[in-house]
């Protein structure tokens, strides 16, 4: 599924190496977790490999299924069945949430060389999906993110996820600032998708996500490398002692 | 005061040549009365105050510039059911037309207008009013040379739209309309525009709303490449009346639509809305608005919203007047532009004049580039690139759209755009 290998990135506009070489392979059926210290580059992994601009890939390879990732455009990753569920949600002003869930539908279907979905199809999909994670009539109304609350945002990127069903999940952060009803709501959300051809990548602080979804595989980053990689007891490792004694344990 | 030579010579070379049309006593007199009034001003300049943005030559040369026909087979409202009119190369079709008497309101033809008191009244009237405190010459030649339009007169509740149909067949067509309507006490009408009525085109529209009357105006203005307009809006607005104004621009080379309202009557509510999208170096598109609060409690938005790209140039003159006593005034303007290059510009120009102490006026004027970090948001969904701009540009322009209160209609439009932006997707 998705293989890194050597990776690194650094920043387009300035002197500034983010990734350091990070090696990575999440097999089809898994899922990892990536723990690590604020600035790590986490979310700068996770957007190189979604395709945003701003980075520069100085060394290593990304594929998904043996593709390589990093020559591609977003949409191109996204149709070739890459998802990211973003720390930081974006509003846009003007743009109903059905509207753009429906472009985005239709737009992978197309690059797929699928017939788009009628517009009953879809509407029967979203509802369903939506009321599994207690998303209202009114926010599917509403332009995308504009006014959500930060759990209604990340509520809103599984929903997406859902819809787009894709092969390889990226969630950078999706548990912060939710309170512990909303995790319950995403983490159901989560695992009611795990299937054998799906992968996860689950970028989080805290343990308590990965109470609902057991990971596979919990890697610590810190400075731009994975520095340790190891089971789920890794992660009450930090939860318990910090970063400190991995991160002393590394150098 | 005698004229700047140049300007002279250019006011001469034109009403040299300038046809007043026959028709009945009055029309003839208000027809010389306005020439004169041209001569007197001058035909706009690039120095005047108000064509600082925007090039009048071609709108005052002689002779026009030919455009190329585009076949422009326009279905544009025809869920409506508007009693429509059509005009080719601004002479009115009676075999396209429907028949005058079928919207419940009283329709004319200028050209065929005899003693119609109500219009005699009021044609070139408002435009004179309108030449103060800023002069708008192209809007009295208009008076002068028109060669037809509707004279339009509801005394009531209309049972439909009256749509007028612009249509083109030669490249050369030079065509100088006036429409004036008169919306009688508690009265209501609504007027659609579309279509490309000639290679360069004059309209004047004179529009009296009276005491709680409403008057609806949604237009789309020619498709049509290569085609010059400058179109004029005088409005005079009473008591509790409503005054709404939409106008939709693609293409075309040049544009100017210049609206000028007075608000007499208390409790007023006067609108003026546009969206356009520019595309090319040869796109230049001009608002310039100018609204007089009269009275008291009036209410006056302007909501402009222009997309520029490749080049294109888009202008945004808008004035808000509040005259002394004109208490608890309330008067919003925006105007915005969203740049798809860094070759495209938008030039505005909001004006404030303020002679009450109770009001609550506000204006502002932004210029952007698309937002990037939406753009990946919804590239990053798997939407390309061309169809995330198209997506983020119809949501730039919503906020103007929504100014239209019938939901059809600004249905309408929004399709058109979004047709309109997915041929052109860059
Ligand atoms: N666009 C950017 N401009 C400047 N610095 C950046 C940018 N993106 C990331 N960085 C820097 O890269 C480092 C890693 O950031 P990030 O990937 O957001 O870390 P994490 O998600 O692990 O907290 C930080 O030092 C951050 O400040
Ligand atoms: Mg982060």
């Amino acid at each position: 599924m998705l293989n890194i290998k050597g990776l690194k990135v650094d920043l387009e506009e300035e002197e500034k190496s983010i990734l350091k070489g990070v090696d990575l392979d999440v097999k089809a059926g898994e899922v990892h977790a990536i723990m690590g210290p604020n600035g790590s580059g986490k979310s700068t992994l996770s957007y190189v490999l979604s395709g945003k601009d701003g980075y520069e890939v100085t060394g290593g390879e990304a594929t998904l299924d043996g593709v390589d990732l990093l020559d591609m455009e977003p949409e191109e990753r996204a149709a070739a069945g890459l998802f990211l569920a973003f720390q930081y949600p974006v509003e846009i002003p003007g743009v109903g949430n059905m509207t753009f869930l429906r472009t985005a539908v239709n737009a992978q279907r197309k690059a797929r060389g699928q017939e788009e979905l009628s517009a009953g199809d879809f509407l029967k999909e979203v509802r369903a999906r939506a009321k599994d994670l207690k998303i209202d009539a009114d926010m599917l109304k509403r332009p995308v993110n504009v006014g959500f609350s930060g759990g209604e945002k990340k509520r809103n990127e599984i929903l997406q996820m859902a819809m787009l069903e894709p092969k390889m999940c990226i969630m950078d952060e999706t548990d912060s600032g939710l309170d512990v009803d909303a995790m319950k709501l995403v983490a159901d959300g989560v695992n009611a998708l795990r299937s054998e051809g799906r992968a996860f990548l689950v970028i989080t602080h805290y343990q308590r996500l990965l109470d609902h979804i057991k990971p596979d595989v919990v890697h610590i980053m810190s400075e731009g490398r994975i520095i340790k990689s190891g089971g789920p007891e890794l992660a009450l490792e930090v939860e318990n002692n910090g970063y400190a004694d991995l991160l002393a344990e590394a150098s | 005061m005698a004229l700047p030579k140049l300007k002279q010579e250019a006011t001469d070379a034109r009403l040299a040549e300038a046809v007043l049309p026959d028709g009945p006593a009055w029309a003839r007199a208000a027809r010389e009365e306005a020439l004169h009034r041209a001569a007197r001003m001058g035909l706009p300049h690039r120095r005047d105050e108000y064509w600082k943005f925007t090039d009048p030559s071609a709108l005052v040369a002689v002779d026009s510039a030919p455009a190329e026909v585009m076949d422009d087979d326009d279905a544009l409202f025809e869920g409506a059911g508007a009693l429509t009119l059509v005009f080719v190369d601004g002479v009115f079709d009676s075999d396209a037309s429907d028949d005058l008497s079928g919207a419940g309101i009283e329709i004319s033809r200028l050209a065929e207008a005899q003693d119609i008191s109500w219009a005699r009244d009021l044609y070139g009237s408002l435009e004179l009013a309108g030449q103060t405190p800023v002069e708008r010459p192209l809007a009295a030649l208009n008076t002068a040379t028109a060669t037809d339009g509707v004279l339009i007169r509801a005394t009531g509740k209309a049972d439909r739209p009256v749509c007028l149909r612009y249509r083109r067949s030669a490249e050369d067509a030079d065509a100088v309309l006036h429409h004036v309507i008169r919306v009688e006490e508690g009265a209501s009408v609504t007027l659609l525009e579309t279509g490309s009525a000639a290679a360069r085109l004059s309209t004047v529209t004179e529009v009296s709303v009276a005491d709680g009357a409403a008057f609806h105006h949604v237009r789309q203005q020619g498709r049509d490449h290569g085609r010059r307009m400058n179109t004029h809006t005088f409005a005079r607005i009473g008591a509790e009346s409503t005054f709404k104004s939409f106008t939709l621009s693609l293409n075309g080379v040049l544009t100017r639509n210049d609206c000028v309202i007075e608000m007499l009557g208390d409790d007023a509510v006067a609108h003026v809305a546009g969206a356009c999208v520019g595309d090319g170096e040869k796109f230049h598109h001009d608002d310039t608005v100018f609204i007089t609060h009269d009275a008291l409690n009036g209410e006056s938005r302007q909501v402009f919203k222009k997309v520029l790209r490749n080049g294109a140039v888009g202008v945004f003159q808008g004035k808000i007047l509040v005259k002394e006593g004109a208490q608890k005034t309330d008067g919003y303007q925006i105007s915005q532009s969203l740049l798809l290059d860094g070759d495209s510009q938008f030039l505005a120009k909001p004006e404030l004049e303020i002679y009450a102490d109770d009001v609550a006026c506000s204006h502002g004027s932004t210029s952007g580039a698309i937002s990037e970090e939406a753009l990946f948001y919804l590239r990053s969904r798997g939407v390309p690139e061309s169809q995330a701009t198209n997506l983020l540009t119809l949501a730039f322009l919503a906020e103007a759209l929504e100014e239209i209160d019938d939901d059809a209609l600004a249905d309408d439009l929004r399709e058109r755009l979004a047709g309109w932006l997915d041929r052109h997707a860059g």
